[in-house]
């Protein structure tokens, strides 16, 4: 997959867990303190990026400061194709 | 002898980080002395009591073969049923603990078991994520025995740990971990024993029913109601500095040992909704129940398709989640129910605050953050109440 259409696939995929298309323009905003994610839209990610890329990240794997941005997910993503 | 209760064991605990300081500040690693000195405090910890020693000496042993066990067959293959099996004999000394004190019997209990059993889980789960691929024997035991968090957290996890006691600290970074630890047991020591005994003069909950049965009438019994929420109150904040204050003690104690244990309070009683709270709460045991018990349970609901939506999937989570939560802290009535009080609250929260207009419109809103916290707060006061057994007086 393209870098531009894994970035594309990603931000689809963000912005139907966190029902807000504000993940497109805000890339590097705390999504857990915009209330964009939580606890069950974390997981329900991991759920969606093992089905749709065989990316596996177990659940603490990574810290969460780690994974609360778009640009800090497309990172961890991209480490793992 | 009582952890950070003594007058023994706190000048002890000063007489032990006077070594580590002398390693610390010359940048040497502290780890082998730290095993050290926690095996000692171990064994002042049990030395009246020989019987739980000898659990503890059991537990140790199974825990650990268990451990290394199931990380050479996890490098083998990875099986789900193996990784149940390794699971649940992991937890049987302290399922059994818990079930036979419900007779008041003593199997297998030891000062410490609950959090302990904690340490080894999280183990056992991350060897099978894949995620702890080796281990040393020195590494394990350290990291189960640590004497600062023993008899009840923080909860840390061993990576972290391990990799702590792995860091070259430079003398200024030690300095910078003392001149932290230090206040914190200063700071600790005054919650501990200074406000958590002021709060406790104030939880009176047999003489607020007593005063209201003595006279029903109107002005009776609502003065007894009075008594008891004020009570409630003084026991919610008595548990507070009494818990908070150990923990602090226990983060001090770690960091002058050159191990930055995680913090487990965050001024919990400004938070604004329950979720809030819970992460500002005994925060080690909420983050480990959400790393370990309602992300599975979440991950299997999600994936077998048990539920239509995911509204209902994260009800479940929370349920499931804090009903372990009440179990663990022991089979009574009063722990149970405030498990799933909790369970129920925190539902009850992410339903309203997905499917409410009003929520949306107002959430930032100054007035109604004040009422928002002013609610939460009750609640969980009352969740305290249900917690101590208070609330049962007036069954």
């Amino acid at each position: 997959m393209e870098n531009n259409e894994l970035e594309a696939a990603i931000l689809d995929l963000l912005a139907d867990i966190a029902a807000d298309d504000v993940v497109y323009d805000e890339r590097d905003i705390d999504l857990f303190e915009a209330g964009l994610l939580d606890s069950m839209a974390a997981i329900e990610l991991l759920i969606a990026l093992e089905c749709t890329f065989s990316v596996i990240i177990a659940p603490t794997e990574v810290e969460r400061e780690e994974m609360n941005t778009v640009n800090k997910i497309i990172a961890q993503v991209k480490a793992r194709m | 002898m009582s952890f950070y209760s003594d007058f023994a064991f706190f000048l002890l605990l000063v007489v032990s980080i006077i070594p580590a300081a002398v390693l610390g500040l010359r940048g040497k690693r502290i780890a082998r002395y730290g095993l050290i000195v926690s095996c000692i405090f171990l064994l002042l910890l049990f030395y009246r009591t020989p019987i739980e020693f000898g659990y503890f000496v059991l537990f140790l042993l199974l825990e650990v073969s268990l451990i290394f066990f199931f990380l050479k067959q996890r490098t083998v293959r990875k099986n789900t049923y193996v990784f149940w099996a390794f699971l649940f004999i992991a937890l049987v000394p302290l399922i059994s603990y818990k079930v036979f004190a419900v007779f008041d019997q003593n199997f297998f209990g030891f000062l410490g078991i609950s959090y302990i059993t904690f340490k080894v889980v999280q183990i056992v789960i991350e060897i099978q994520d894949g995620l702890i691929k080796e281990m040393t024997l020195f590494d394990c035991i350290y990291f189960l025995v640590f004497f600062p968090p023993f008899t009840s957290g923080p909860i840390d996890r061993s990576r972290r740990f391990i990799a702590d006691t792995k860091k070259d600290l430079s003398k200024d970074e030690y300095v910078g971990l003392l001149s932290k630890g230090l206040p914190y047991l200063l700071l600790g020591a005054v919650y501990k024993i200074v406000l958590s005994g002021i709060f406790y003069t104030y939880f009176t909950p047999l003489m607020d029913v007593m005063h209201g049965f003595s006279g029903l009438t109107f002005p009776g019994i609502l003065g007894a109601l009075w008594s008891s929420y004020i009570s409630a109150f003084a026991y919610g904040f008595y548990l507070f500095f009494d818990f908070a204050g150990y923990s602090l003690m226990a983060i001090g104690a770690s960091y002058c040992f050159g191990i930055e244990t995680p913090r487990n309070f965050n001024a919990p009683f400004i938070s604004t909704d329950i979720k809030e709270f819970w992460n500002r709460w005994h925060m080690t045991l909420s983050y480990w129940l959400r790393d370990f018990v309602f992300t599975r349970v979440v991950m299997i609901a999600t994936k077998k398709k048990w539920f239509k939506s995911r509204l209902t999937t994260a009800c479940c989570g929370y349920i499931i989640n804090m009903t372990v939560m009440g179990f663990w802290h022991g089979i009574t009535f009063d722990f149970i129910l405030y498990g799933i009080y909790h369970g129920i609250l925190l539902s009850a929260t992410d339903i309203y605050q997905k499917k409410s207009k009003f929520y949306k419109k107002h959430k930032n809103e100054k007035v109604y953050l004040i009422c928002s916290w002013f609610i939460t707060l009750n609640l969980v006061m009352l969740g305290f109440a249900l917690f101590s057994g208070q609330l049962r007086l007036f069954v």
